[in-house]
């Protein structure tokens, strides 16, 4: 009898522990736990990885990534990761926020975690909606977007308009790395991939901040099958949320975020002098 | 024995926290804790430490809390306004058990309040610095030199108890110039194998967390904590008793107010009212168990604070009726004068002795 060879083509990677996740079926947060898991184990630093994950749907995180894992509280997984970066530099420490998370209550920490250039790793998961407590308007939620808190759609009149966060972002110095993806399809999955391991391998390498923003989909919230919402994703968020690099400090041909700040800052007498001796 | 130096207690607070072993802060700017800041700012970098500003307390103190998650003796300090936007942070390094010092150089509240000494944080940092069931450990120095000795002792309390410990004190004590002995540089700090280091395939991973969603796994842990706050009770509650022995009115007073209280009870004393000052060195646990030894004797319990009597529960709750206790103080960042004192005690021995 001829013998058949077998060949594993797709397995769970060993960054991710052997549980069931609590995310709805259909949900975003799935797909990116496993890039950024495929991407601890390809970088080989899964012993080295300490993650962080505050309050949102993705705060059990702690239950599903084998590296050592810290739960923060709403908003605050920047400062929390700075304080372990700072503490042991050679970590490799990643957040991992929700876009209420990340884009109202933790935007100073996010900010200024960015302008302070901290060599740490981003995940920004943006469903437009407060996804954990059952479908509130997010900061990221659309204009006339229905939700439990606009029940007549976001109206800009009183609650103003969604945040850009790449785009604002990209104007500090700080950042390294800024890019926004999303995971809808198997070529854009693999888009997002690539940006997630650049993201970690940027820290690998000691470049600099980088986030990673995921234009996401909150089925459940939303109210729609997953495919619905893949469409109302691309119908709706993509137009207001544009995929792309917003930042890359080495691609754009600088030597490194210091020089681009500086190169940028060149005619302040105290920046080009470098201060007291 | 290192000899005495004139240090400021800011100063002090920040120069003893590096000789224990801390090599992080993060703080905010706010007066009067000022100089602590400049101190750590001016010195950590000579250390290989680091010294961050950040963006709000809330931000410093998760920095604390990432910090203390990686394993590090790590330290902040603010004043009052800044100590409740630290409340949600101190809750959550509890919730997760991890070791950190928090200074609170106390000004007046509420609200913006003054920027003069006051005790009024009292309620705050021995019931409720921030929700659920927690408690930390909180020592109250009077002097410079009991400020070096006690942020040495908070930083292995903080470890052996895995706990938020808190110094309490008033812009008084902070801005005060005293002789001191600095601690010896420690040399040994203990390992911390829950640390968040990396696994470095060597172990399972460690997790800091404060989220149960089981509720029964939650009251368990809480349980537990409890447990450990029972054997911080019994070990860790200092005081210091002054004329205690055979006084009539003990006067009860901790941090500035107590070097008035002590003066106004010499004064008591030299008009032969058997006057005693008992002085509360750690907040909490409160020392009732020394406390309790007095009540044989004193006719009458005095509170002397610098704010509107919020010790006096805890007086009452070891007293429990036997004696009267009441309070005399001044708020707002006025300093009550020992003159002031000496007219209270005068008075409330007149009362008792009726
Ligand atoms: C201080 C504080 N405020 C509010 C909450 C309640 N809360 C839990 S999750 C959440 C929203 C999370 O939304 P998002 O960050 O967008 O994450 P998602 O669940 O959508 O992934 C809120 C408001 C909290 N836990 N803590
Ligand atoms: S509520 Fe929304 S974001 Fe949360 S797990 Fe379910 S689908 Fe995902
Ligand atoms: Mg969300």
């Amino acid at each position: 009898m001829e013998q058949k060879e077998e060949k594993v083509v797709f397995e769970r990677p060993d960054a991710l522990l052997p549980v069931v996740t609590n995310f709805c079926p259909g949900c975003t947060h799935g797909i990116v736990h496993r890039l950024v898991a495929e991407t601890i184990d390809e970088l080989g630093i899964e012993g080295k990885t300490v993650g962080v994950t505050p309050v949102g749907c993705s705060v059990m995180g702690y239950n599903f990534f084998g590296c050592d894992m810290v739960e923060a509280a709403h908003g605050r997984a920047p400062a929390v990761a700075t304080g372990i970066k700072r503490v042991n530099p050679d970590n490799i420490v990643f957040a991992y926020q929700g876009d209420g998370d990340l884009a109202s209550i933790g935007t100073a920490e996010t900010v200024h975690a960015a302008t302070r250039g901290e060599n740490i790793t981003i995940i920004f998961i943006n469903n437009a909606i407060y996804g954990m407590t059952g479908g509130q308007m997010a900061p990221t939620s659309l204009p006339h977007q229905v939700t439990q808190t606009s029940p007549y759609g976001r109206d800009t009149a009183s609650a103003g308009y969604p945040v850009r966060i790449c785009e604002m972002l990209s104007t500090l110095d700080g950042p390294a790395y800024l890019e926004r993806v999303t995971v809808d399809t198997p070529a854009n999955v693999r888009k997002a991939k690539k940006a997630i391991k650049k993201a970690f391998q940027n820290q690998v390498d000691g470049v600099g901040y980088s986030l990673i923003e995921v234009v996401s989909t909150c089925p459940t919230n939303w109210g729609m099958t997953p495919q619905e919402s893949f469409t109302w994703m691309r119908e709706n968020m993509l137009p207001y949320y544009p995929l792309g690099v917003y930042r890359d400090v080495l691609a754009e041909g600088h030597e490194s975020v210091a020089a681009a700040a500086a190169e940028r800052a060149k005619d302040s007498k105290i920046v080009a002098e470098g201060g007291a001796a | 024995m290192s000899e005495k130096v004139l240090m400021k207690g800011n100063e002090v607070l920040a120069e003893s926290a590096m000789r224990a072993g801390c090599k992080y802060f993060f703080g905010y700017p706010i007066t009067p804790q000022t100089e602590l800041s400049a101190y750590m700012s001016k010195h950590m970098p000579k250390i290989g430490g680091t010294f961050l500003q950040a963006e709000s307390e809330v931000a410093a103190i998760n920095m604390v809390y990432g910090a203390a998650a990686a394993g590090a003796r790590v330290m902040t300090s603010s004043s009052s306004p800044g100590i409740s936007l630290k409340s949600e942070g101190v809750s959550y390094i509890a919730g997760a058990d991890l070791p950190a010092v928090i200074i609170n150089v106390m000004r007046g509240g509420p609200g913006l309040g003054s920027i003069q000494p006051s005790q009024s944080d009292y309620w705050q940092a021995t019931k409720a610095l921030g929700h659920g069931d927690f408690q930390m450990v909180v020592y109250a120095p009077s002097t410079v030199q009991e400020m070096a000795d006690y942020v040495a002792k908070a930083f292995d309390v903080a470890d052996e108890y895995r706990t938020p410990v808190m110094i309490l004190l008033d812009g008084l004590l902070g801005q005060m110039m005293e002789p001191v002995e600095l601690p010896e540089p420690k040399a040994d700090i203990p390992d911390k194998p829950w640390a968040c280091t990396g696994t470095k395939g060597e172990r399972a991973h460690n997790v800091v967390n404060s989220l149960y969603l089981d509720a029964d796994l939650l009251d368990q842990t809480n349980r537990e904590r409890y447990e450990r706050y029972d054997k911080i009770k019994a070990a860790e509650q200092i005081s210091e008793e002054y004329l205690c022995d055979d006084a009539d009115i003990v006067v009860v007073a901790f941090g500035a107010a107590a070097r008035i209280a002590r003066n106004a009870v010499n004064a008591a004393r030299e008009q032969g009212i058997k006057a005693g000052l008992f002085r509360p060195i750690t907040l909490w646990p409160f020392p009732v168990d020394a406390l309790e030894k007095t009540v044989a004797h004193a006719r009458g319990y005095l509170t002397v604070e610098m704010k509107m009597g919020q010790m006096v529960d805890d007086v009452r709750l070891v007293v429990a009726g036997r004696a009267p206790v009441v309070f005399y103080g001044r708020t707002g960042g006025v300093i009550p004068t020992p003159a002031e004192v000496l007219d209270a005690i005068v008075a409330f021995d007149q009362k008792v002795g009726e």
